[in-house]
């Protein structure tokens, strides 16, 4: 393990590391690792004639370089793939069984997986770096039909729905970094919500990276069966460290007839140091499938950290009536960058989305809205609405707005509003005047600028937000 | 209360106070009338507070030397100033906004922080007291407010706030009577020995209600003449320039 490169920079609360013994893959990406992945999984044979399908595709793909924010190339034989704390090669049987220090992590990360302290009705999956550790209120869970458990469970365990329906809404073939996370991805959060249930708490998934020179290349997927209802929510942190590490998830929703899939996320993996130095690469793929007649699948995220966050969380509404929903706070801060948005690709009758996007920047940041709505021709009588808003602080940032609109019939109609502030100076003193200190009164302007989406999140986490939200613009104002 | 003394102050190299001396007791309502540019609100952002100005000569409050106290702190002290154009803060609920600054306020002092069913019976009863619509209390701060409401607004912060010395920098101006009586009240009603004010305003209307003890007229950045309230009537038959 090596630690020797772990700032000592004190602002990022979540920067300590674990020192764990890990199991590791051989470094590099070939066929070779990917067996050793699979194997360690114990991976049924079409699991890995799917990755290695994928390795096999991969090989023919180019890394995507139309984004705004450049970064430098990566070496992809240089990463190990498959990164697990020993004591978690046999996967505990219960809480008991999970290593003190991995309690302990989730403790200092105020994620208490121990049953009596746990957050009420929210039931968790820990992922540290490769492998889940630990899933709670399972039997609670099972006793409704729901199924919730690690990828590499369901793989093992429920083969049937994952051959179904994994590779579904983010094919093989789809872009390079989905291609690569479909032949190495290691673990992840799997969950089946079987038809007219309503899920009783909000599941929760935490992600930690540990490890160093490691990628992160989790994959989740959720089904929401006719009729049902699930509330998901994601969080992520990493140690400060001054090197890149990559993290390129898949997460793939499929929402059924009448089913509805919320999806929320806090992203706060490591920034990076004021100067730019080390940070995650936070390269993902989210996607989700209206499938069924009067679905509704609304994400939600909330961008703080990452060196650069580069994701476009998208609704495929094929359904008729289905319902697609984006609503994002990016903020950079410093060096981060983040070029973010959705797609919403209306393919069924009477389809609604709605995207209200609220982009902050301050420091030397760069933050760019992305976002692509199409209507196709069969979607008739559908809408948009689409609200982007930015937020400069100083003026050395950056905000950019890159909406793409596609029309295809005449019974549809789009619409988009973006605006385009500054913090203002008169605002703060009014604050200050009446009491508030500088970063109190950014705070309160901020939280204020993205309440709309602050208030899409479940009642658990809104109040977290709203403090990282105050966390993350820290320093920013003179 | 509070103590100038040979106060000058500029900005961007422009002068602005030349010299401004002013003492006020405890309890006592000192009016200050000119005409535009005299340095009125120059005055009100300078006993706040506000960065930009380059400043000599002394400000005492309480005794205590304002020199290097940041905004937010002499608001904790018991400094008030209600806007002439209060800001927009577009998210912010006008009820949250308040309990956050009585709070912090609160807290500076030492004291224990009110709890929302408390808070929120306080602000009930002010509100009633001035003759406030409740409703603008749950809509976000001072967005689409009309301009009587967010005049309105300033003086029930002042009253939930409860200040020592409160600045009203040009309260009145572009307000309907109805709405200047509200203002009025609400002053009237707060005056008390241990509580001063400072009344920023360009008409003597505003003096008819808010009776002073104390009138200066402000011209070029000096106070050129003091008197009692008769020099508010004497200003408002002549003009400014015959004064002189």
């Amino acid at each position: 393990m090596k630690n020797s490169n772990i700032n000592t920079n004190q602002e990022y609360k979540y920067g300590f590391t674990t020192d764990i013994e890990n199991v590791r893959a051989p470094k590099g990406l070939n066929e070779n690792s990917i067996k050793f992945i699979s194997k360690m999984k114990k991976e049924p044979k079409w699991m890995l004639d799917w990755r290695l399908k994928a390795f096999n595709r991969l090989k023919n793909l180019k890394e995507p370089n139309w984004q705004k924010p450049k970064y430098p190339k990566i070496n992809y034989q240089d990463l190990y793939y498959y990164s697990a704390p020993k004591s978690a090669s046999n996967k505990p049987k219960s809480l008991d069984e999970v290593d003190p220090k991995l309690i302990e992590t989730y403790k200092k990360l105020g994620i208490p997986l121990q049953e009596q302290k746990r957050l009420s009705g929210v039931a968790v999956d820990a992922v540290f770096d490769s492998v889940s550790v630990a899933t709670t209120y399972k039997e609670e869970l099972t006793k409704k039909g729901i199924i919730f458990c690690s990828i590499s469970e369901a793989i093992r365990e429920h083969p049937e729905l994952v051959k179904k329906y994994l590779g579904s809404v983010i094919p093989l073939t789809d872009h390079y970094f989905a291609t690569l996370n479909s032949a190495v991805f290691t673990d992840g959060s799997f969950v089946y919500i079987p038809p007219k249930v309503k899920c009783p708490m909000e599941l929760s998934t935490y992600f930690r990276i540990n490890a160093s020179e490691t990628g992160q290349f989790e994959r989740t997927l959720i089904i929401a069966d006719k009729g049902s209802y699930v509330s998901y929510l994601e969080g992520c942190t990493a140690p400060m460290r001054d090197e890149n590490q990559l993290h390129a998830a898949n997460v793939e929703l499929v929402a059924l007839d009448d089913a509805e899939i919320k999806y929320s996320t806090v992203q706060n993996w490591y920034p990076g140091d004021k100067d730019g130095i080390g940070g995650i690469y936070n390269f993902v793929t989210k996607r989700g499938a209206c499938r069924g007649r009067n679905s509704k699948i609304s994400w939600t995220q909330v961008e703080t950290g990452s060196a650069i966050t580069w994701k476009y969380p998208s609704c495929i509404l094929q359904g008729d009536n289905s319902v697609g929903e984006f609503y994002s706070i990016a903020i950079t801060n410093n060096h981060q960058k983040a070029d973010t948005g959705t797609k919403m690709i209306h393919l069924g009758k009477n389809t609604k989305s709605k995207i209200i996007s609220k982009g902050i920047s301050a420091g030397q940041a760069d933050n760019t809205y992305r976002g692509l709505v199409d209507i196709g021709k069969k979607a008739l009588n559908s809408r948009n609405y689409t609200q982007c808003d930015s937020l400069l602080m100083g003026n050395k940032c950056g905000a950019h707005t890159v909406p793409y609109i596609k029309n295809k019939n005449s019974t549809s109609t789009v619409e988009h509003e973006a605006t385009t502030s500054k913090i203002n100076d008169e605002q703060l003193y009014y604050c200050n005047q009446r009491g508030l200190n500088q970063e109190e009164a950014v705070s309160l302007i901020v939280n204020g600028f993205c309440k709309e989406v602050l208030q899409q999140l479940p009642m658990e986490f809104a109040v977290e937000a709203q403090k990282l939200v105050g966390i993350s613009l820290e320093g920013s104002v003179g | 209360m509070l103590e100038i003394i040979n106060l000058k102050a500029s900005i961007n190299k422009r002068d602005i106070l030349n010299g401004l001396n002013l003492k006020i007791n405890p309890g006592e309502v000192h009016a200050i009338m000119g005409p535009n540019g005299s340095g009125k609100s120059t005055l009100a952002n300078i006993l706040s507070g506000k960065n930009g100005y380059k400043i000599t000569g002394d400000l005492k409050y309480k005794g205590e030397n304002l020199k290097d106290i940041p905004v937010e702190q002499r608001a904790q002290k018991g400094i008030f100033l209600a806007f002439q154009y209060p800001l927009e803060i577009p998210g912010v609920n006008t009820n949250n906004f308040l309990k956050t600054s009585l709070n912090t306020i609160r807290k500076a002092k030492g004291e224990k922080e009110i709890d929302t069913l408390a808070f929120l019976k306080l602000v009930k009863e002010k509100a009633k007291e001035l003759g406030i619509d409740e409703k603008i209390l749950s809509r976000q701060l001072n967005v689409g407010f009309s301009g009587g409401e967010k005049k309105k607004n300033e003086i029930l912060q002042m009253k939930i706030l409860d200040p020592n010395l409160v600045i009203l920098d040009e309260t009145d101006s572009g307000l309907d009577i109805d709405a200047l009586k509200t203002i009025a009240d609400g002053v009237n009603s707060s005056r008390s020995k241990d509580k001063s004010f400072l009344v920023i305003t360009h008409y003597q209307r505003l003096l008819d209600y808010i009776k002073p003890d104390f009138v200066h007229v402000l011209s070029s950045g000096k106070i050129i003449k003091s008197g009692s309230r008769e020099l508010a009537l004497e200003l408002e038959k002549k003009g400014y320039k015959k004064i002189n």
